[in-house]
């Protein structure tokens, strides 16, 4: 990034504000798009989706059911009706084509809160904080699956900011809003993507599936970065760019990292046009990294 | 080559030596967060006394594992009674409820909230909404129980859907007047739903007839009684010690019966004897009439 200017700048500059924002703007419209079908409901009695994340019925037609919170009834050694079995499967294909992650910043309620606390951290300069291991979400993942079993009874769901805030939403929020503050206050002071970036078990659930998911973030053009270091400022999940963009260990360019949100924004901010999203099948390396 | 390789010998010693300690500590944190929530999700699910889940809910302990807190029952229910807990309410967190005062359970003859249940936290075995056992009618002031009182407000009576079985009204000489009759609401736990609408008509300041979960108000005999009149009934005959008339021990020429009182004895009847005890073949040798 050039001194002095925000990431992003010079992708403006190539692209047109527009162009630059094309799946930030994108990725707004579906996280509340997504939040006022479930809202139109209760708001205007227009109940095209019934339900929450955690379960819905859409159209009295179409079952979902969160990938995690099957895990975490199954766990409590709780078989779920048809439907919802029914609605994980449909739920888990869906994230096997567009990543498992998508979930996390194109669906999620709490990414809307999280990105703010990281675009005012960023605006205020705020530096520094804790620092904790990217790995510790799968420690408390492992931790609530264990915790539910032993328990019998789904442990998680007594804190877990996710499904409070987007229930909260619909159903009345209570004191949910001082955990979603607590959330926000935390990635804003005390450390940087804290919450989904570092703790969230949700995010690498999904992250799991994204494993063997079909879309992909890839890198065509890698052979043209200039280092402007503009996707690693924006990026939720830095660490997965830096080996496929470099080709560290003969990479390929493409980003297989499970914990890759398929956000988009290393595309947007690019004035290089380096990213594009595709499929993970068919990776062509159209050059290699400027050595440097 | 001894000095090449003792470096190395130490480098990965020291690899170690970090990893074990980051894993420790990493164990040992989200080991204790898992502690903290799992004594949190312990205080937490108990079910409080005024809330009541809606029909069909399993037991508390395995209706919050089961319950995947989508609010579908919450939706479906036509007179909107049901409520999901928020975070602040000291039940497991977005669970359906509803507070009988405040708005009772309708008991529609398709339950529509059950059907609506994607897990089966609410039985689908149930069909019939007179076999729901959401809690139980408990009248717990006498004092202000205006059938206590001598009145015939009878409203608890009147409004219950399950009139004169789960709730009847038992005459009872009122003392005070000494001239009038106390209509006494009995509950019957048989038939008693638990809907509330006792509870909701109830027109003193607090109601005097309250529902609570079955687990507040209903008591459990210890296993190893038996209801002499019930296994006399199931038996045939007395299983304890033949029928024998009882003998009062009166003076000459009185007789006492059982609701009449004292009398005297009408001429030339003779005077009760006590009789030989037959045999009962039913009873262990050792407890049959004349071997005792």
């Amino acid at each position: 990034m050039s001194a002095g200017l925000r990431p992003g700048a010079e992708a403006i500059a190539a692209k047109g504000w527009l162009g630059a924002h094309k799946w930030l703007i994108l990725r707004r419209m579906s996280q509340l798009g997504i939040l006022l079908l479930f809202l139109v409901g209760p708001w205007f009695k227009l109940w095209i989706v019934k339900g929450n994340l955690n379960y819905s019925y859409t159209l009295d037609f179409l079952p979902l059911t969160d990938a995690f919170q099957f895990m975490q009834l199954l766990v409590a050694r709780q078989i779920p009706q048809t439907l919802a079995i029914i609605g994980v499967v449909i739920l888990v294909l869906f994230y096997l084509l567009v990543g498992g992650r998508a979930y996390c910043s194109w669906v999620c309620p709490v990414n809307l809160v999280t990105d703010f606390a990281g675009w005012l951290r960023a605006r205020l300069g705020i530096k520094g904080g804790a620092h904790l291991s990217r790995r510790t979400r799968y420690w408390i993942l492992g931790m609530t699956l264990v915790a539910t079993a032993l328990s019998g009874t789904l442990v998680w769901e007594m804190v877990n900011p996710v499904t409070m805030l987007h229930r909260g939403l619909i159903f009345g929020m209570g004191f949910a809003w001082a955990v979603i503050l607590a959330v926000f206050l935390f990635d804003l002071f005390v450390m940087r993507q804290g919450w989904c970036g570092h703790l969230c078990p949700v995010g690498v659930f999904y992250g799991l599936i994204g494993k063997f998911s079909l879309l992909r973030v890839k890198l065509p053009q890698r052979a043209a970065c200039n280092d402007c270091m503009d996707c690693f400022a924006v990026c939720p999940e830095q660490q997965v760019i830096r080996p496929a963009l470099k080709a560290i260990k003969g990479t390929p360019p493409i980003i297989l990292e499970e914990n890759c949100t398929n956000c988009g924004r290393c595309i947007d901010v690019c004035s290089k046009n380096v990213f594009s999203f595709g499929a993970r099948f068919g990776v062509a390396d159209t050059g290699s990294p400027v050595p440097k | 080559m001894v000095n090449e390789i003792k470096p190395k010998a130490q480098g990965s010693n020291a690899a170690r030596r970090q990893f074990l300690a980051d894993t420790a500590r990493m164990a040992c944190g989200v080991g204790l967060l898992g502690l903290g929530l799992g004594l949190y999700a312990r205080h937490a699910t108990a079910l409080p006394p005024a809330a009541i889940r809606p029909p069909g809910a399993l037991p508390e302990t395995e209706f919050s594992a089961a319950c995947i807190r989508c609010g579908l029952c919450v939706r479906d229910c036509p007179y909107d009674i049901l409520l999901l807990a928020k975070p602040e309410e000291p039940m497991s967190t977005g669970t359906p409820y509803f507070v009988a005062r405040q708005a009772p359970c309708e008991m529609c003859e398709d339950i529509p909230c059950v059907k609506a249940c994607p897990t089966n936290a609410l039985d689908h075995a149930l069909t019939d909404i007179a076999k729901s056992r959401m809690g139980l009618a408990v009248l717990v002031d006498q004092e202000t129980c205006l059938n206590f009182l001598g009145l015939r407000c009878d409203i608890c009576y009147r409004v219950c859907p399950v009139i004169d079985k789960a709730i009847t009204l038992d005459p009872q000489t009122n003392v005070r007047t000494g001239k009038h009759t106390l209509f006494i609401p009995v509950v019957h736990s048989d038939a008693c739903t638990g809907c509330g609408k006792c509870e909701k008509a109830c027109p003193t300041e607090i109601a005097a007839i309250k529902v609570f979960p079955l687990y507040i108000a209903k008591g459990q005999l210890s296993a190893h009684y038996r209801l002499g009149w019930v296994e006399k009934e199931k038996a045939g005959g007395s299983l304890v010690a033949p029928d024998v008339e009882h003998q009062y021990n009166l003076p000459e020429g009185m007789r006492y019966e059982q609701g009449k009182g004292l009398s005297s004895a009408p001429p030339g009847e003779p005077p009760p004897v006590p009789g030989h005890l037959p045999d009962v073949p039913s009873l262990p040798k050792a407890f049959q009439g004349g071997k005792l």
